[in-house]
């Protein structure tokens, strides 16, 4: 056990040095700090005094140590547009997209699982049948697509859901929250089925996969053939069983709802990080390029390492063969 | 066809191979479950109907929208064919599916939108197959530390999802590129994006297949008898993954065409004047609470049509090259 | 944590919303356009939506009220002492949001720190030679020679307080990418609105500043206002039909007739002073976009001409502002002080001649050529700008569109990033409502305070010198005479080409909003807003 989670962080690590290393690189090279920070009229002695304080002469691995210190006081240094501080940009800015892509998940367990179990225990019924079709639309269907379309249909024709930004906000300790009114609620609930739908079908896809493959099971037969209730076998050790690789899709997938928050926010203006990228990209503004690739890469590792975790601690077939000593 | 057997140890040529791989198709299981399979038919139809128009452009579309000097402006906004517009404008047959904003037959621009997406999409899934695919050999034949380097790298990247990493690439270069510059080579940049994020799951898969062949005994031998590392790769490992490397650039051709719009849409695609699928969408996106609802829709009907018609011949390939799920 | 141990908290968590929210004298006020501003610094930038946003914080010498009156703001009088000294009596008991008074050396250290190079607002204070305490509340405004129209710039003339600038070495007006400007982000006035929190491209949240001096006379009646930038359009309709906003500018020209139907909605339209144009470069030696010929085609009349000419105006007019322009010859609006009605006639559209001329010019075969354009801050400024690019094709220019935000737009065709243009589109509103501002600001370069936006360097040494003079004229027949002469030469050898005014047009929720007043320089000033 202990071995895995070393073996694990060790990993992160590595994974977390690396994306240090490029977001450094971007920085200190792409974005030429000095000439930003002087433009092009600053005389050379001044570009050599501020070369100086910036510390741009010392070694390169000296350099990327400081930048790593920084980076782990949460210091990632000012943005080009308005000389803000990077990180309070980010934390203006990190409740609203925590929030979407929290709400999403739910939204795609809670409905995808169900889904996934139905089309898997009933393989013919016409209702399986339409599920399938649909999730393969889903798929296909582009996010801004989707968006656009709810907007026309729920914002413009109906006018029940309101189609830009967060509405009320509510200050908790520093974290601004939509989730505790009614009309915050109702500026989620588009963007989060937005963002939702294809992991949705995803998980969908995959349960029913999983719930085909564990219902073939010898071990599924013979708890039939004990004479266990259809609803014990389906529910107790099927589904049981086919919740491990929804757990890692799921977690993986967290990734993915945070990278296309970025579309999502921008059709529905939701005043995220994403949006904070793309005009960070608009602008070149490599500090927040660089931080946000950081913060993202921080984010995919820590859910890794959850998902690892969990996963070793769901399926026994994998702790077994840890305890024997087997390496992969 | 003994002949043929006797002539290919004679001259193991890669085209002669290719034919008999397409000989072995039209005989084989895969061809058959084709025929089998009316969703990959039509799939199969709509997709190639797709690239004939989008080859074509210059040719079918009834207006050259490509030359921004034959748009009139006076055009501008007719609706559809048999539709009238809040404003009581009635659409012409002259422009099918109407017009956008600025007089462009929205029918010949989704031709042309067509030929953009589908090449940067090709384009780049071409060169990730192709990266990918020659990385996954090396690394699965090779193996010691070169694998672990690339597999380590693969790991990262793999932690990133596409759509990210195409955006981080297109904003370096941005960054580093003056802006004209970067405008003229956004199509190349882009194609080098979506490549780049790509490139993981070939490696990946065929690095799995040739860990499996490497061990092969017909591929043991050839090494003892002292053939070049490159040509038992070429001739033995190769050929053996392209099924798996196919079904893959399928499903890959689908992303990247759905990567390549939304990075229009997002406005960081390619330049206006030569809009895409994505492209389009977002111009048109600005006018559907007027009511001029075509310059949204038709485009974005053609770009999902065209991913879903990928994504089931893909699904399908997946399928029947792997006799056990079937 | 079980689902019903959860409730209750949630419950209590609403309940407490609902509480906050049911306070019946809360009046907030909602609006949006399609840009953020540029910066908070009074001195800093010279941008329509920015200004607005500085008026509502920041305090200035006289005031101008929406029907384009001048009244006293922190002067409660002034007096003409000689032709070239005006005396200004400054207000009593003004406090700054920070809570410092206001005194003469504020308006002497604002004097030195808007007319500073940096600064875009120099243009306002370009005819004052320098300003003079004289007594705590008053101070000496003395001009190089007799301006006519200083009064009319004193609304451009933004209080900062200067103990609260020294305290934070703030007196340099910082601007470019990368730098960090003081004031930008910590504005400290003496308006009638402080901001409570800027989140960029997000919100601008204002609350009133209970020490305000003018509070018992101040119409509105807002307690808490929230600007929220809104670039995309149809985004920012729903969310005015949807009651989300209480107004939002300018309304897309699509949608009036669909908000005009809406019982909720209603649509304020007028004329604004805003001329929209297009501009060359005219100073460099080779064209960006020719590298190794050591040729720029601008330098030629009548290649500027052959642009003129190329260009469609009526066309622009019918389909893309969907008939809510009005196409233009001169550089100025009807209604601005100097506009001249028998001159304001567009160029005419003649492709033929065009070419005719870039033959003539040794152009015809064209040039390539990169267009900037920005595509959130003028009603449809993108669309104008792909309108344009097939008529310019048309007589063989190969155009490239570079259509982008209007902060990296302005950056690159201003002076931050040195006139980095060859043929950009720009709009002007003469912030003293008067020709000489656009002369001053777009049509020279000499001196100082002037040419701020002449990004092509647009050069006549005629021009140069009636500028000079129409500066110092007071007697109206005169200086009209001069304004008309140089506008003419400006017309005859195509410093920039005209294209139209634009309409006004905002969306107002008839449900929330009481009374609100639309002034033709397209801004929303918080003073004059009334909700329900």
């Amino acid at each position: 056990m202990l071995a895995f989670i070393v073996q694990r962080l060790f990993q992160a690590i590595i994974v977390m040095f690396v994306v240090g290393l490029i977001s450094f690189s971007l920085f200190q090279y792409v974005g030429d700090p000095v000439n930003n920070m002087l433009g092009p009229e600053g005389s050379i002695e001044e570009r050599e005094r501020l070369r100086e304080r910036l510390g741009l002469n010392d070694p390169v691995p000296l350099q990327f140590m400081h930048y790593v210190g920084n980076a782990l006081q949460g210091e990632f240094g000012l943005s080009y547009r308005m000389g803000k501080p990077v990180d309070e940009l980010i934390v203006e800015r990190l409740p609203a997209t925590i929030e979407l892509v929290f709400v999403s998940a739910i939204i795609a367990l809670l409905v995808g699982v169900p889904m996934g179990v139905y089309t898997g225990l009933n393989r013919n019924s016409w209702l399986s049948r339409i599920f399938l079709t649909v999730s393969l639309v889903g798929i296909s269907l582009p996010t801004f697509v989707i968006g656009i379309l709810m907007i026309l249909i729920f914002g413009v024709w109906l006018g029940w859901l309101p189609t830009f930004g967060r509405g009320g906000v509510v200050d908790l300790g520093g974290w601004q929250t939509s989730l505790l009114t009614l009309q915050g609620w109702s500026h989620i609930i588009m963007p989060a089925i937005t963002l939702a739908l294809f992991q949705l079908t995803l998980i969908m896809r995959l349960v029913r996969a999983e719930m085909l493959e564990v219902l073939r099971t010898d071990y599924i037969k013979f708890a039939r053939a004990r004479g266990l209730r259809n609803r014990a076998v389906n529910y107790g050790h099927a589904l049981k069983n086919t919740l491990v690789p929804v757990i890692t899709i799921m977690g993986l997938q967290i990734g993915s709802l945070l990278a296309f928050s970025i579309i999502t926010e921008t059709v529905f203006a939701w005043p995220g990080m994403g949006l904070l990228f793309l005009q960070g990209i608009a602008f070149v503004d490599i500090p927040v390029m660089s931080s946000y690739l950081v913060l993202m890469a921080l984010f995919f590792v820590i859910i890794n390492l959850i998902v690892d975790l969990l996963y070793y601690a769901v399926d026994p077939r994998l702790r077994a063969e840890h305890v024997g000593g087997a390496a992969h | 066809m003994a002949a043929d057997i006797d002539h290919r140890e004679v001259v193991p040529s890669l085209a002669r191979r290719a034919t008999d791989s397409v000989h072995r198709f039209f005989d084989g299981d895969v061809f058959y479950s084709f025929r089998r399979s009316p969703v990959a038919m039509a799939a199969f139809a709509v997709t190639l109907l797709l690239f004939f128009v989008a080859a074509f452009a210059p040719w079918v579309a009834p207006h050259n929208t490509d030359d921004v000097t034959t748009l009139n402006l006076m055009n501008a906004r007719f609706p559809p064919w048999g539709f009238t517009d809040p404003f009581g404008t009635e659409g012409v047959a002259q422009f099918l599916l109407g017009t956008d904003d600025q007089g462009r037959d929205i029918l010949s621009a989704m031709m042309f939108g067509l030929q953009i997406s589908l090449k940067v999409g090709f384009a780049s899934v071409i060169l990730a197959a192709v990266v990918g695919t020659a990385l996954g050999l090396i690394s699965g034949y090779v193996g010691g530390k070169l694998d672990s380097v690339i597999m380590r790298i693969a790991d990262i990247q793999l932690t990133f999802p596409a759509i990210l990493i195409a955006l981080l690439i297109d904003g370096t270069v941005a960054g580093l590129l003056p802006r004209a510059l970067h405008q003229d080579l956004k199509v190349y940049v882009l194609i080098l994006a979506i490549a780049a994020s790509q490139w993981v799951n070939f490696a990946r898969t065929v690095r799995g297949s040739t860990l499996v062949e490497k061990n092969k005994e017909y591929v043991q031998a050839a090494r003892v008898i002292g053939v070049h590392p490159v040509l038992i790769m070429i001739r033995h490992v190769l050929p053996n993954v392209t099924g798996p490397v196919l079904v893959i650039a399928t499903l890959s051709l689908a992303l990247a065409i759905l990567t390549e719009a939304t990075l229009s849409f997002l406005g960081v695609g390619v330049p206006v004047t030569q809009p895409s699928l994505g492209t389009l969408i977002r111009i048109g996106q600005q006018y559907i609470f007027s009511g001029e609802w075509w310059m949204t829709i038709f485009p974005s009907l053609a770009l999902v049509v065209l991913v879903l018609a990928v994504n089931l011949l893909g699904d399908w390939l997946r399928d029947a090259l792997n006799p056990k799920l079937r | 944590m079980r689902l019903s141990r959860f409730i209750p908290v949630l419950a209590a968590a609403v309940a407490a919303v609902l509480a906050t929210g049911a306070d019946a004298d809360a009046k907030t006020f909602r609006y949006a356009t399609t840009g953020d501003i540029l910066g908070l610094d009074p001195h800093s930038n010279n941008e329509g939506p920015t200004n607005t946003m500085k008026g509502n914080i920041y305090g200035r010498l006289v005031h101008r009220k929406p029907d384009l009156s001048l009244v006293p703001d922190l002067a409660t009088d002034w007096s003409r002492v000689n032709p070239t000294t005006w005396r200004f009596n400054l207000r009593a008991g003004v406090k700054f949001h920070n809570g410092n008074t206001f005194n003469a050396d504020d308006v002497v250290y604002s004097f030195k720190r808007q007319t500073q190079e940096s600064s875009e607002m120099a243009f306002a204070l370009a005819s004052v030679e320098e300003v003079r305490k004289v007594g705590d509340l008053a101070v000496e405004i003395v001009t190089k020679g007799p301006d006519p129209i200083l009064l009319l710039n004193m609304p451009n003339f933004y209080m900062v307080d200067k103990e609260f600038m020294e305290a934070n070495g703030a007196f340099e007006v910082v601007r470019g990418a990368g730098k960090t400007n003081f004031a930008n982000l910590n504005p400290n006035g003496t308006g009638p609105f402080k901001i409570v929190e800027w989140v960029q491209d997000n919100r601008v949240v204002l609350a009133p500043y209970d020490g305000y001096w003018g509070k018992a006379d101040l119409e509105t009646n807002v307690t808490e206002a929230i600007f929220t930038p809104i670039p995309n359009n149809a985004t920012r309709v729903a969310a005015l039909l949807s009651g989300e906003i209480d107004l939002m500018y300018p309304v897309p020209l699509q949608d009036v007739p669909r908000l005009d139907a809406d019982p909720n909605v209603k649509v304020l339209q007028g004329p604004e002073l805003r001329t929209i144009f297009l501009g060359f470069d005219h100073w460099r030696d080779e064209l960006l976009d020719l590298p190794g010929t050591g040729k720029n085609p601008f330098k030629d009349v009548r290649v500027r001409k052959a642009f003129a000419h190329a260009i469609d105006t009526k066309a622009i007019q019918r389909v893309v502002m969907r008939g809510a322009s009005t196409p233009t010859g001169l550089m100025v609006a009807p209604g601005i002080n100097g506009f001249q009605k028998d001159m304001n006639t567009p160029y005419a559209f003649d492709p033929e001649m065009s070419k005719k001329l870039l033959t003539e010019a040794g152009y015809g075969d064209g040039f390539p050529l990169t267009f900037d354009c920005p595509n959130d801050r003028y009603v449809n400024d993108e669309a104008i700008c792909t309108a344009v690019v097939p008529m310019l094709e048309r007589v063989g220019i190969k155009v490239t569109l570079n259509a982008q935000t209007k902060s990296l737009h302005f950056n690159k065709i201003g002076k931050t990033e040195g006139n980095n243009t060859s043929f950009y589109m720009l709009g002007w509103t003469p912030g003293s409502y008067d020709a000489y501002n656009p002369l001053q600001n777009l049509m020279t370069i000499d001196g100082k305070g002037q040419g701020a936006w002449n990004s092509g360097r647009y050069n006549n040494a005629r021009v140069e010198e009636l500028t000079d003079m129409i500066a110092v004229t007071v007697d109206e027949k005169k200086r009209n005479d001069l304004i008309r002469e140089a506008f003419k030469i400006h017309y005859d050898e195509v410093g920039h080409i005209p294209l139209h005014q634009q309409a006004l047009a905002w969306g107002i929720s008839s449900k929330t909003v009481d009374k609100v007043w639309q002034r033709p320089f397209n801004d929303v000033d918080l003073r004059y807003v009334v909700m329900k």
